[in-house]
């Protein structure tokens, strides 16, 4: 048994060279965004850090084509504002569709899963078009609202409502006086705080990220999100590389500083098979 | 994947006893009508954005849609007819499903093998994964753009390597077979270490005396792992196989940060690498403002992306060899 399954040195070797190629794009990232322009020609390139982060930096932020500070509270306000929803509506859906008898529960929850499976370059040009008609064009709303449930989340928190939460602990509140939303609130949230807390990781990296929609939507240079004004910098300014990537570096830290606190769930939560799309 | 509908029985409300106070009632009207109010917000938010526009969609691809005109006259199937005849549509389809192939099959293979690595007895097991699944969580933008200057012509660091083996330098961006596979690369890279965490999960619910016994009959590695590990792995890898088609064939943000300069939406001079998705843009957004058209493209992608994951899923019933056991794919099938 053990021999069977033991990791010989090759094993080690193979995935040390698997987790190199993994890290070094970033790394690398990292070291051009810490260095001047001159690290662009130079053969072989340098792969240590070097002392220029700061003047890339403040070159990043007073550049005023880039718009680059908005983007970053832009990306941060989006984010943030779709995570909490998400987690909200799809717990308390969730929680519907796991423990609470209704009329239409199969055929609803099918409809969910159905929604889970449509591509969304599908509704791209009718949702700009949706939005032209709110007048949402170039504003926030037109990137938070349409983002604010997600079929994923609301499948993903009934699966896990269903083993996390016990019919005698929702009957004995019912039976103490709780109303449903009570319930809800004191009983079952909390135990599914673990899964909420991956669904709400999922969701921050997911919006932090997104790119298809908001390049659709977002359309005034002035009012980006952190990835459009990435763009903006890497169509405009090939000649200063290593305010790109400073650029880069700066929108790809708070996913790294995510994953360093909470990569543990993150896998556990990919490898329970929770992760879907 | 089937679902799995609760089997417990869901709780029931409370008996009614004697005269109904407004308590009950209130009581009464909550267990009935809470549900609703509770799925309400899904289905209030996703048909306003999710449903309509789909259907939308196809309203608009029947009409000469341009953004700036203020009439649409309806056109029937003539967008779809002009599409069909369109040498850039094609050359777009060719390209996604070329970028497609040279990325899912390495991709899939390359974290099959890296699973099966991860599966044994390591220490430092949770730094292995951590690292792999880092592409993963990364800024797709922002490494489009690390990439693109890795895959540079002249100071790449790519075509520098390969001068130091003696080949020359790549013209990753002009040449179109070239580009498919440096953005084949982009892809690989983030997806693979994400694969390989399923797999290796599915790997984990196999039970090990099954290994066991085929050591015990003789059965080297490489003969345990193509003749248990993959069989009872299928559904798992077909799961991974639709999810990377329906991903693969959307791809948008690699191939068109891949570029840069005038009009990237092409993906270079002469669409080396215009995915579909890119041509659709193209079409709806800037330059052109065709709606009628771009809805037509994205509604041929739609079909394109289910005659494709249809194709794979037939494929992958045949291939495979030996059946799995019954119960062990359901059970993993139960598990996803």
């Amino acid at each position: 048994m053990t021999r069977l399954w033991a990791a010989s040195r090759l094993t080690y070797a193979a995935l040390i060279a698997a987790g190199v190629l993994s890290i070094f794009p970033i790394y690398w990232m990292f070291v051009v965004a810490s260095r001047s322009n001159d690290a662009m020609g130079q053969l072989p390139p340098p792969v240590t850090p070097g002392g220029n982060f700061g003047a890339n930096v403040s070159r990043l932020l007073n550049n005023t084509d880039a718009y680059f500070v908005a983007g970053l509270v832009n990306s941060a306000i989006v984010a943030v504002t779709v995570t909490v929803s998400v987690v909200f509506f799809s717990t308390l859906a969730g929680f519907a569709f796991a423990k609470l008898r209704f009329r239409g529960r199969n055929a609803l929850l099918m409809v969910i899963i159905a929604t889970m499976m449509v591509p969304t370059q599908l509704g791209v040009i009718p949702l700009y078009l949706l939005m032209t008609k709110l007048n949402w064009n170039d504003r926030l709303p037109a990137v938070i609202v349409p983002a604010l449930v997600t079929g994923f989340g609301v499948f993903m928190m009934r699966q896990y409502a269903g083993q996390a939460v016990s019919n005698e602990l929702i009957e004995a509140a019912r039976v103490d006086g709780c109303n449903t939303a009570r319930i809800y609130w004191n009983v079952v949230l909390p135990a599914l705080r673990p899964a909420a807390a991956v669904l709400g990781l999922l969701t921050f990296m997911t919006t932090w990220n997104d790119f298809l929609w908001p390049y659709a939507v977002l359309n005034d240079p002035e009012n980006p999100t952190v990835q459009l004004a990435l763009r903006t910098l890497s169509d405009g300014y090939y000649t200063d590389m290593s305010q790109v990537f400073t650029g880069t570096a700066i929108a790809t830290l708070p996913l790294l500083l995510v994953f360093v606190l909470f990569g543990r769930q993150i896998i556990g939560g990919i490898m329970e098979g929770a992760v879907k799309a | 994947m089937t679902v799995q509908l609760d089997p417990r029985p869901p709780v029931a409300p409370a008996p009614r006893t004697g005269r109904r106070t407004p308590a009950m009632r209130f009581s009464r009207l909550d267990t009935k009508y809470s549900p609703y109010l509770f799925i309400a917000p899904f289905f209030v938010l996703f048909g306003v954005f999710g449903a309509y526009p789909l259907i939308y969609t196809f309203w608009v691809s029947l009409h000469d849609w341009d953004l700036l005109g203020s009439n649409h006259p309806f056109v029937g199937l003539e967008n779809y007819s002009r599409l069909l005849e369109d040498p850039d549509f094609w050359h777009a389809v060719v390209n996604t499903l070329g970028i497609f192939v040279i990325s899912t099959v390495p991709q899939l293979l390359a974290a099959l093998w890296l699973a099966n690595l991860l599966n044994r007895q390591l220490r430092a097991r949770t730094t292995f994964r951590m690292a792999v699944l880092i592409p993963n969580i990364t800024s797709t933008a922002a490494v489009a753009i690390v990439f693109g200057v890795l895959f540079g012509r002249e100071f790449g660091m790519v075509n520098w390597l390969l001068d130091l083996v003696g080949i020359d330098a790549i013209e990753w961006k002009s040449n179109r077979f070239a580009s498919w596979v440096a953005i084949s690369t982009m892809v690989d890279w983030r997806w693979t270490g994400y694969n390989a965490l399923i797999f290796l999960a599915a790997m984990q619910a196999i039970p090990r005396d099954l290994y066991e016994s085929a050591a015990i009959d003789g059965a080297g590695r490489a003969r345990q792992f193509w003749s248990i590990t993959v069989p009872l792995l299928k559904p798992t890898i077909i799961f991974t196989v639709i999810i990377s088609t329906i991903g693969g064939l959307q791809l948008f943000t690699e191939p068109r940060l891949f570029h840069s300069g005038t009009n990237p939406i092409r993906g270079g001079t002469l669409r080396e690498s215009q995915t579909v998705t890119m041509y659709m843009f193209e079409n709806a957004f800037a330059p052109h403002y065709n709606f009628g058209y771009g809805s037509a493209v994205a509604w041929l992608l739609f079909a394109l992306i289910a005659v494709v994951a249809a194709i794979n899923v037939l494929l992958l019933r045949r291939l495979g060899g030996a059946k799995p056991p019954k119960d062990h794919a359901k059970s993993k099938e139960g598990a996803r």
